[in-house]
This record gives C-alpha cells, structure tokens and sequence, in this order.
C-alpha cells in the first residue's frame, strides 16, 4: 500500500495543476525517442522518425506525447489506488500494445528531465524525490498486469 | 552503445559551457542523490551530517564532479584514464555499481535544471552515453 503524506499530494496536484500538457508532452515523448532510439519501434507507423529534428517536428509524435501526459491524470486523481485504476491500461499496454515494461521507466526519466527543465531552480530535491515516487508507483502499476 | 565522434564533440562542447558551474553541480547532483534515493545515504555512514545542505555534502560533490570532469579530457580513453579511480572505487570505496546509474541520473537532472536551454534531447543522450561510459570504466576493476 502506498502511503502519500499531505506534503507529497500537494505536490504532485500543484505540478498537474500548472503543467503545460501540449508543451511538456511532446518533449517527454520525443526525448524519449531520441535519448532511447530503441523505443521508436513502437511507432512505426508515425511518419519519419529519421533524425531528432523529424522526431521533434512530428506532428503525429506530439499528438501522442500530449495524449500520454493526460494518461497520467487518473492517477493524480486517485493517488490512492493507482494499482487498480490503471489495471485496464497495464492489460492493453501488455497485450495489444505489446511494449516492454522497462520502456515506462525510460519514459518516466524523461518527463522528469522535461519537468526540471521547465521548473528549474524550484524542481527542489524533496520535490523530484516526490515526483519520482509518483512516477514509480504509476510504472510499476503499468507494469502489473503483464503475465 | 559506444561513444562515437558526434558524442565526443557533444559532451566537450557541452562541458566547455558547464564547466565553470562543476563545484555547484556537483554538490547539487550528490544532493538530490540522498534525497532522491536515501539508501545511498549508506556509504556516508561516516558523516555526522548527512544533511542535503551539509559542508561534508558540498565538498564530496566537488570531488566527484571532478572526477567528471577529468574523464570529459580523457574521453578517448576512458578506461585507461580512469584506471586508479576504478581501483579506488572496486577495493577500498565498493559502491555497488548500481548506484552509478542513479548519480548519473540526479547529474542528468541538475544539468536540465539548470541549462534548459542548452541541454536539448540531442546533448541528453550525448551526456547520458558519456555517464554510462565512466560508469563502466569505474566498474571495471570490480571482478
């Protein structure tokens, strides 16, 4: 059972309450393509992906990018069963989707390396200790459902 | 996933922008390290002060940033320039290897932190391949 003080539920509704989801969204997701080249398998059918520059100006990568971020807001709002609000998503992510688990930890890096960028001297330690523990209870909820 | 030449030019064109901040983001790096993952507090058992803030803190992020930034000037040969550091860190430090991939991340954190602009996806994985690689040359005395 995951147990949030009150500190770490601000936390995470302030940074979901000021994010900037078709900014931050794509950047999460091309970062993640760029910075990890072998999770552009899961999007062959986007379009080019041949260089960062192509990945960057996807429009087809930042539609996603911006659908993935909003995936997240179930999960702000109910912090204390993410494990069962995601347990649909973990079955489609595993068997229609097929991905590797370990690519929602990738990910994971990258939204918070986007966060600290846009948030920059105020993305405090306490705070991104917060975020991650966020982001790893929602990953290891993604991943709950593959057998 | 070895360095190539575009990596290389990368991290030295990048560092060369950085390296006048190394001391701060060091200690800024080893800090978000104890706070981000407190079971690294295990090897400064040592210190009374463990703190985030702490002078013992500040002073050891110096150290490992510049050791950093030594390996940015021997980035043709890694494992040879780092050879007494792995040494160090296999016989007598025996930090779990692990523990690399988290500083590299915290490092990775800092450096967005404070260089948004410079720190676009392409430096990421030029730096993110750069930290990999020093991690393997530290570990290589290991076993």
């Amino acid at each position: 059972m995951v147990v949030w003080s009150e500190q770490e539920r601000s936390i995470i509704n302030s940074i979901f309450a000021s994010l900037d989801y078709d900014d931050i969204g794509p950047k999460a997701l091309c970062r993640c393509l760029i910075v990890y080249p072998w999770t552009q398998r899961y999007f062959g059918g986007f379009g080019n992906l041949y260089n960062a520059e192509a990945i960057q100006t996807n429009p087809n990568l930042a539609a996603h990018g911006i659908k993935v971020l909003h995936g997240l807001d179930r999960a702000v709002k109910n912090m204390d069963n993410i494990k069962a609000t995601y347990a649909e998503l973990s079955v489609m992510h595993s068997e229609k989707l097929h991905i590797d688990p370990d690519n929602f930890r990738l990910l994971a890096d990258c939204l918070t390396i986007v966060i600290a960028a846009k948030m920059g001297s105020a993305f405090t330690p306490e705070i991104q200790a917060t975020f991650q523990k966020f982001l790893a209870v929602v990953v290891s909820a993604l991943g709950k459902q593959y057998h | 996933m070895s360095l190539n030449k575009t990596d290389k030019e990368r991290v030295k064109a990048f560092w060369s922008k950085v390296a006048g901040k190394a001391d701060a983001i060091g200690a800024e790096s080893l800090a978000r390290l104890i706070v981000v993952y407190p079971q690294t507090k295990t090897y400064f058992a040592h210190w009374k002060d463990v703190s985030p803030n702490s002078p013992n803190v500040t002073k050891h992020g110096k150290t490992v940033m510049g050791g950093v930034a030594n390996a940015v000037d021997k980035i043709d040969d890694l494992k040879g320039g780092l050879l007494e550091l792995s040494e160090l860190h296999a016989f007598t430090l025996r930090v779990d290897p692990a523990n690399f991939k988290l500083l590299t991340h915290c490092i990775l954190v800092v450096l967005a932190a404070q260089f948004p602009a410079d720190f676009t996806p392409e430096v990421h994985v030029a730096m993110d391949k750069f930290l990999a690689a020093v991690a393997r040359a530290l570990a290589e005395k290991y076993r």
